[in-house]
């Protein structure tokens, strides 16, 4: 069985994030970046595969320099080998070139069965880019999993979003995102570290990937205006002494909000 | 006026209130034109809501299949839609599987995609919040017919009551082996409560409600005001509330009118799904709470004290107006 696994490094949610002022994109250089929590559950997710089934897992990653650290982390955790999609002209790029050039790299993996990926960087927020590799692929989506069965040749998942759980069933190959609440990834052990050093690691660019891509755009979009947010003030402050329900409710009725 | 193409979300019986904001902001750019894709007879039944909310043209795009597999009918809907109509923009409200029906189309049409958008131009300039609400990014597309989905909550519904012209789109045949297919559906009981992302109220409860009686008061507020219920992380991990309540980095982004915190202490993660609400309330025992920092209206006190005699006066009003 052949699993590719989509991973992204984002900046750290915890720290201040900053856009840059030239073209308005994330300014990593003043970012720490860190591979994106939900993407550990993917890999988690295809080692578990790998244990109970022969797999070969490979990581994919497309991002500057840095994102091999993001590569060599889930190589650490077991798996096979890496793909980093590395090329100065993908700078800005927009959702729909970012899954045109994951799903490229996906079709340079032979036989593929099953793509994984987080259902949500916790730095873009369309949550879309799975989504739209399957529709490249012509893959059946199977996204925002929580519970997943790979059986007989056919996925069998459990989807949840804000309307509530459905199942879902689908022949392989096919594209699952997966939740944070599917497993909890596994660190990676001394030894994992280590031989993630010797596993192959191939660097591609866009002319690798999109040879013949007649009148490529980097970005569909493009931004006016970004202006940080003032942060927001603390208003009235009270402190209860057994009437502070009262208080409220009189403010919550001047401000005709009830 | 060229036609708006706005997705219209529903239950099969009703539309979302979401779909009636898409309506009123569709009418910015153009005529909108709703697209219902359901089992047949679906379209009929949302035709006189639709046309009241402003839409002037409604595409039925029916089948047995549309309700069975996910997101791909509703692709396949609004492209062939785009492909007879020509419109201004597509919208989509910003759920889940608006996002990606979204992006899909985009990625079809070879078109820009702006997400989550909080205000929209005439010109078609799209104002987004991000990164937690520390920016405010103002877009616009530059390549094909946009595709925008709307951030639920953002615009207010109006009646615009005219007569819609019914047109039919003929959905192709599914293909099994490239679209998932939906063998069971358990819809989150809803009760009387609006949606959490279209709610013009949340209550939310963190860790301070101590469990999952606690949150009894957190619903009884939340139903005084008319409001839906949310949750911390902290609360849904510690099991106190269902996961597809949670508010924050990992949950919903709403932006209520109001929104009330009830022992939230306010981390980052927390924040960044709530912080552009209009008014926001905190109740926490904690001074040090950093969600009092960012509170127009914060009590330092117990919330079990708090809560409840909110709830009274609430009521009262309520009952008297």
């Amino acid at each position: 069985m052949n699993i590719v696994v989509l991973v992204k490094q984002v900046p750290d949610s915890g720290a201040e994030r900053t856009l840059s002022r030239t073209d308005h994109t994330l300014d990593r250089a003043g970012a720490e970046l860190v591979l994106d929590e939900i993407n550990e559950r993917a890999a988690e997710e295809a080692l578990r595969l790998k244990e109970t089934a022969d797999a070969h897992i490979t990581v994919v990653s497309m991002g500057p320099d840095s994102a091999l650290d993001a590569i060599r982390k889930v190589l650490a955790m077991g798996a096979d080998r890496g793909i980093h999609i590395c090329d100065d002209r993908l700078h800005g790029a927009d959702l729909l070139t970012t899954a045109k050039v994951l799903a490229a790299a996906v079709r340079t993996v032979a036989d593929v069965d099953l793509v994984l990926a987080g259902d949500a960087a916790t730095d873009g927020g369309a949550s879309a880019v799975p989504a739209v590799v399957a529709d490249l692929l012509a893959l059946p989506q199977v996204t925002h999993v929580r519970q997943l069965d790979v059986d007989a040749g056919r996925v069998r998942a459990l989807r949840e979003t804000e309307n509530g759980q459905t199942t879902l069933d689908a022949p392989l190959p096919a594209l699952v995102s997966v939740t944070e609440k599917i497993n909890e990834p596994r660190y990676p052990s001394f030894k994992g570290i280590m031989a993630a050093k010797k596993k192959p690691v191939d660097t591609v660019g866009l002319d690798d990937l999109l040879p013949d891509a007649d009148g490529f755009l980097v970005s569909r979009t493009r931004v006016v205006e970004a202006v940080p947010r003032p942060p927001r003030a603390a208003g009235t402050r009270i402190a209860d002494d057994g009437s502070a329900g009262r208080q409220l409710a009189a403010y919550l009725i001047a401000q005709k909000l009830v | 006026m060229p036609e708006v193409l706005v997705l219209v979300d529903h239950d099969g019986e009703h539309v979302n209130k979401s779909t009636y904001e898409l309506l009123a902001v569709a009418r910015r750019l153009g005529d909108p034109g709703a697209v219902v894709v359901g089992t047949p007879g679906t379209a009929t039944r949302l035709m006189e809501s639709l046309a009241r909310y402003g839409a002037t043209s409604v595409h039925a795009a029916e089948s047995k299949d549309a309700a069975e597999f996910l997101v791909t009918p509703a692709v396949d809907a609004l492209e062939l839609a785009v492909r007879d109509t020509s419109p201004a923009a597509v919208l989509v409200s910003a759920t889940t599987d608006g996002r990606e029906v979204a992006a899909r189309l985009a990625a079809r049409l070879g078109a820009g995609l702006l997400i989550d958008a909080v205000d929209l131009d005439s010109s078609g300039v799209v104002t987004q919040i991000v990164f937690g609400g520390s920016y405010t990014v103002r877009s616009q597309v530059t390549h094909g017919i946009p595709v925008i989905t709307v951030r639920p909550g953002a615009f207010e519904p109006e009646e615009h009551p005219g007569e819609a012209v019914e047109r039919t789109i003929t959905l192709p045949v599914v293909d099994p082996a490239t679209s998932a297919r939906v063998t069971d559906r358990r819809t989150a009981p809803a009760g009387d409560r609006p949606g959490l992302t279209e709610a013009t109220v949340v209550v939310s409860g963190g860790r301070g409600v101590g469990g999952a009686d606690g949150f009894e008061l957190v619903e009884q507020l939340a139903d005084a005001l008319g409001g839906a219920v949310g949750a911390s992380r902290a609360a849904v991990d510690a099991g106190y509330y269902p996961h597809r309540f949670q508010v924050g980095q990992t949950g919903k982004t709403v932006s209520p009118q109001l929104y009330i915190a009830l022992g939230i202490s306010g981390a980052i993660q927390h924040l960044a799904g709530m912080q552009t609400s209009k008014t926001i309330v905190a109740v926490n025992k904690d001074p040090e709470a950093p969600i009092l920092d960012l509170a127009d209206y914060g009590v330092v006190g117990d919330l079990f004290a708090v809560a409840p005699q909110l709830t009274r006066e609430v009521a009262a009003r309520r009952a008297v107006g």
